[in-house]
């Protein structure tokens, strides 16, 4: 009587409490709404599955209960049940993967428009690298990492001289422009983590990694680091501005470049060794 | 068709091992520190196991006082803190739910449900367990050298694992923790073979597979299946180990560690992460399919009614076993492996939801109709249900790689895990312990401490685990000692303290338990040898606690299933499986 009582409870407060407490996801700032739909279609068909076995079970042990004189039924199978039950749960399931894995198609494709940024990060710090005038990125790697060139870019590479380094300040990003993330570490995992574009993704020293998305808001958003990094992983932390063209523009006017970094010793645009 | 011949077993073909002598100790220690005995060293294996995981316990509540009241405990340090997470996470995966479930349960009741005297290498039993023991004592030594055991996450991953800005990287801490981890393997690996072995070869006459309590055969797929993944995470920690002491580079890329240029180069943190789950995805199910053999029984024998679809369950828990290698890049996502490979990991672990699904209306199913005696063993049944169907259905959420991606590496991650490998299987374990110490001791355990240890496990668990998903549906990430960032618009403090006040007395409730546990060693109410009216072997022992050799002159002989309950016509709700009692008419065919 009671434990049916209980479990009733237990599924009413669990619904009370999804759909009337305050916590929720932050308001998305990205292109992903897909993922948040799909999100909430797992919600729901999970719930009604969750609320269904548990009420039944509910029910079962209220009118099942053990009194003087009950006895069990005798029924080891049931064909027909196990498979009706069978290809119920594999549709229910299908319902939700294929709609996964259609924005995960999305997800993996980066438009062939999208602008590459280089988010680089380190115990415990991010740093940014743009594309200057030729739109690409110079090739890098750890090997050339020194004082005066923080994120290892390649001084052999003349895609390199002319790309902007951001380091210690802020990644600003223009509203409505793909951009794909690319994404480097030059000591251990990081994770590039900004909750309201809810894309995520690792940094591996030794690879680069990426992934995409169109920022749809202007503000300010607040980089995470999602792959513990040691004791400064919870205190990792960076922002990204997303603002219009035009303050874009005025923005990455100020920035400096790899090359003028190098002035002291310029750099020779050399064929490599 | 029924028998011709005047003796009931007359048409059961001999078993494949006659009945084998067993090694007779005539010391003490040989009797009680050395012992040979399957059931004995299953109480070492578990009292262990429980000394080890309540030093998980506490860990957990030292990083709930953190969590929930951040800034008040000077003494846990960020260091502190991935020191805790990480001893806890291991401590509770490893060294007590795999040891408690197949070191444990698996001693004690193979032997005794399939009809054996022992294990069938009991030499090799007795060594797995002091292996245990001594892999569980450098495990804790490492809280004591200098820099304190690792904080590298119960995950390991390198590169952190091994360098300096991680707790332990480049003490002690990490290499204590990778031998013992191999240790353990390698003690394991002796029971495992023990367990497999046994259940192949030693059964009774009479016992057919296909007539084996569910119990037996979620351990034993369990243990072949530990014997499959967990060769992976032993070469992993012994390249780990290399790369750290002799300079290799297996999981090391070049790399720059605040600004200085360290000589490794050309190894792949992720190859590490393939390894680490190839172990780890089966890993889960090495805990779950023992909890759900025995989940089974329980609630057969408590609802006093026969499993329903027991082929089907069986199938299930081979089938799930198998397909649960093919899964585990979904901890991948977003890892930086090949994106591609998320199409195919995604679409194998939502195919892993159907039989997995399919054992849980079939518990259901089978209390429908059942006559439910509401004991410590079958509220714990339900409980488990209940749980188990939650963090399932949210693995539905981590499993479909586009819904996994906002929530990876956040708190819906340690709910759901916690849900789905934590509380469900604990709350097996406790029913498992309700149900057989009247057979370990020939007591009953306390009904109203049990009571109380029920109510406040079941509940407070659901209460920490379910709001902690909203936690991380909000965003905040997992292994952050505090939260604090601009993208939290409703403030998840409150709502932690109260997770934090629930898991403390939860905890509280344990103690309860392990009191109750000692108490009725003495005080509890005499049980005799079946008082649950079961019908599995283990209760048709001829002494309660059954001794050395578990059957007295003659091996029991088995004429039908472990699940012969209020089989209509028959005197009694139960027919022991020994019992050659009535043919059944709707008998299964197995
Ligand atoms: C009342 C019981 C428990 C409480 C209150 C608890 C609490 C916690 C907390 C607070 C964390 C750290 C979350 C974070 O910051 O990332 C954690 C991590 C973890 N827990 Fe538990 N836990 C409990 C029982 C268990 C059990 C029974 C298991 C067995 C599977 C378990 C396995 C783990 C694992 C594997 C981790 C991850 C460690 C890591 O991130 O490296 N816990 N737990
Ligand atoms: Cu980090
Ligand atoms: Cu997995």
């Amino acid at each position: 009587m009671i434990v049916a009582l209980i479990l009733l409870l237990l599924v009413l407060g669990s619904v009370i409490f999804h759909l009337v407490s305050p916590w929720w996801w932050t308001p998305i700032a990205s292109n992903w709404a897909y993922i948040d739909s799909t999100l909430v279609v797992t919600f729901w068909i999970t719930g009604i599955v969750f609320a269904a076995v548990v009420l039944f079970l509910a029910y079962c042990v209220y009118r099942f209960r053990h009194q003087p004189g009950r006895k069990a039924d005798y029924e080891p199978e049931n064909k027909r049940l196990e498979v009706w039950l069978t290809v119920a749960t594999s549709i229910g399931v299908a319902a939700m993967l294929a709609p996964g894995l259609i924005v995960w198609k999305q997800f993996v494709t980066v438009p062939s428009e999208a602008t590459e940024v280089e988010v680089v990060g380190q115990q415990w710090s991010w740093s940014y690298r743009l594309p200057g005038a030729d739109g690409k990125l110079g090739a890098s790697g750890v090997n050339w990492i020194s004082a005066d060139n923080p994120l290892g870019v390649s001084p052999h590479d003349s895609n390199g001289a002319d790309d902007v380094i951001v380091e210690g300040g802020d990644l600003h990003l223009p509203i409505g422009k793909p951009v794909k993330v690319v994404l480097r570490s030059v000591d251990v995992l990081h994770d590039f983590y900004v909750p309201e574009f809810r894309a995520k993704m690792d940094m591996v020293p030794g690879t680069v990694t990426y992934f995409w998305f169109t920022p749809i808001r202007t503000g300010e958003f607040e980089v995470l680091c999602a792959e513990l990094c040691g004791t400064g992983h919870a205190f990792m932390r960076s922002y990204v501005q997303v603002q219009e063209q035009a303050e874009y523009d005025a923005w990455l006017g100020e920035q400096v470049t790899f090359a003028s970094l190098q002035r002291p010793r310029p750099v020779r645009v050399a064929a490599e060794p | 068709m029924a028998n011709v011949s005047d003796r009931p077993d007359a048409g059961i073909p001999p078993a494949e091992v006659p009945d084998l002598p067993l090694p007779h100790p005539h010391t003490w220690w040989g009797r009680y520190v050395f012992s040979q005995d399957a059931k004995y060293i299953a109480i070492q294996y578990s009292g262990t196991a429980i000394a080890i995981g309540l030093v998980g316990l506490v860990l957990s509540w030292l990083m709930r006082l953190q969590l929930g009241f951040p800034g008040i405990f000077d003494f846990i340090t960020p260091e502190a803190y991935y020191q805790f997470i990480t001893m806890h996470g291991m401590i509770m995966v490893i060294y007590l739910l795999t040891a408690i479930f197949l070191g444990g349960f698996g001693n004690y009741l193979i032997p005794l449900m399939v009809g054996a005297r022992d294990m069938v290498f009991p030499f090799v039993n007795m060594l797995s367990y002091w292996i245990y023991l001594l892999a569980v004592l450098v495990l804790v030594a490492s809280f004591f050298v200098p820099g304190g055991p690792t904080g590298a996450g119960w995950t390991l991953y390198p590169p952190q694992a091994i360098l300096s800005g991680t707790p332990g990287g480049q003490g002690a801490g990490i290499i204590l923790m990778l031998v013992s981890l191999i240790l353990f393997i390698i003690g394991f690996t002796m029971g495992g073979l023990n367990y497999v072995v046994t259940v192949l070869q030693a059964r009774t006459r009479g016992m057919t597979l296909m007539r084996m309590p569910l119990t037996v055969w979620g351990i034993f797929t369990a243990t072949v299946m530990a014997l499959l993944a967990f060769p992976a995470l032993f070469v992993a920690c012994v390249m780990m180990l290399f790369d750290r002491l002799l300079g290799t580079s297996f999981f090391m890329p070049a790399l720059v560690e605040l600004g200085e240029t360290l000589s490794y180069g050309g190894g792949s943190p992720i190859v590490f992460q393939h390894l680490f789950w190839f172990f780890g995805h089966p890993e889960v199910y090495i805990v779950a399919l023992p909890a759900f053999g025995i989940v089974s029984d329980l609630i057969s024998v408590h609802a006093r009614k026969n499993i329903f679809g027991y082929r089907m369950m069986v199938w299930a828990i081979v089938i799930i076993g198998a397909l649960s290698f093919i899964v585990w890049a979904h901890h991948m996502y977003v890892s930086g492996m090949h994106p591609y490979f998320g199409f195919f990991f995604a679409t194998t672990t939502l195919i892993i939801a159907v039989p997995t699904a399919i054992k849980v209306y079939n518990w259901v199913l089978t209390l429908w109709k059942g006559d439910i005696h509401l004991t410590l063993p079958m509220l714990f049944a339900i409980a488990f249900i209940v749980t188990f169907a939650n963090g399932g259905l949210t693995g539905l959420f981590l499993g479909n790689v586009v819904v996994d991606v906002p929530l990876s590496d956040t708190m819906f991650v340690v709910a759901h895990f916690h849900m789905v490998m934590g509380v469900a299987p604990i709350l097996v374990i406790f029913g498992a312990i309700y149900h057989w110490y009247p057979k370990m001791t020939g007591r009953m355990l306390n009904e109203a401490m049990g009571q109380i240890h029920f109510w406040v496990t079941f509940i407070g668990a659901y209460a920490i685990f379910f709001p902690m998903h909203y936690v991380g549906l909000v965003g905040v990430p997992r292994r952050y000692p505090e939260i604090d960032a601009s993208f939290i618009t409703t403030p998840v403090a409150g709502l932690n303290a109260f997770i934090s006040v629930a898991a403390l007395v939860v905890g509280a409730a344990q103690v309860l338990f392990l009191f109750n546990l000692l108490w009725s060693l003495r005080a509890g109410r005499a049980a005799g040898p079946n008082p649950w009216r079961a019908c599995s072997l283990e209760w048709q022992t001829p002494d309660t606690p059954p001794v050395h050799g578990n059957w007295g002159k003659d091996l029991p002989v088995v004429y039908r299933w472990a699940y012969d309950y209020s089989v209509p016509g028959a005197p009694e709700d139960f027919i022991a499986q020994n019992d050659p009692g009535p043919r059944i008419e709707k008998d299964v065919p197995l």
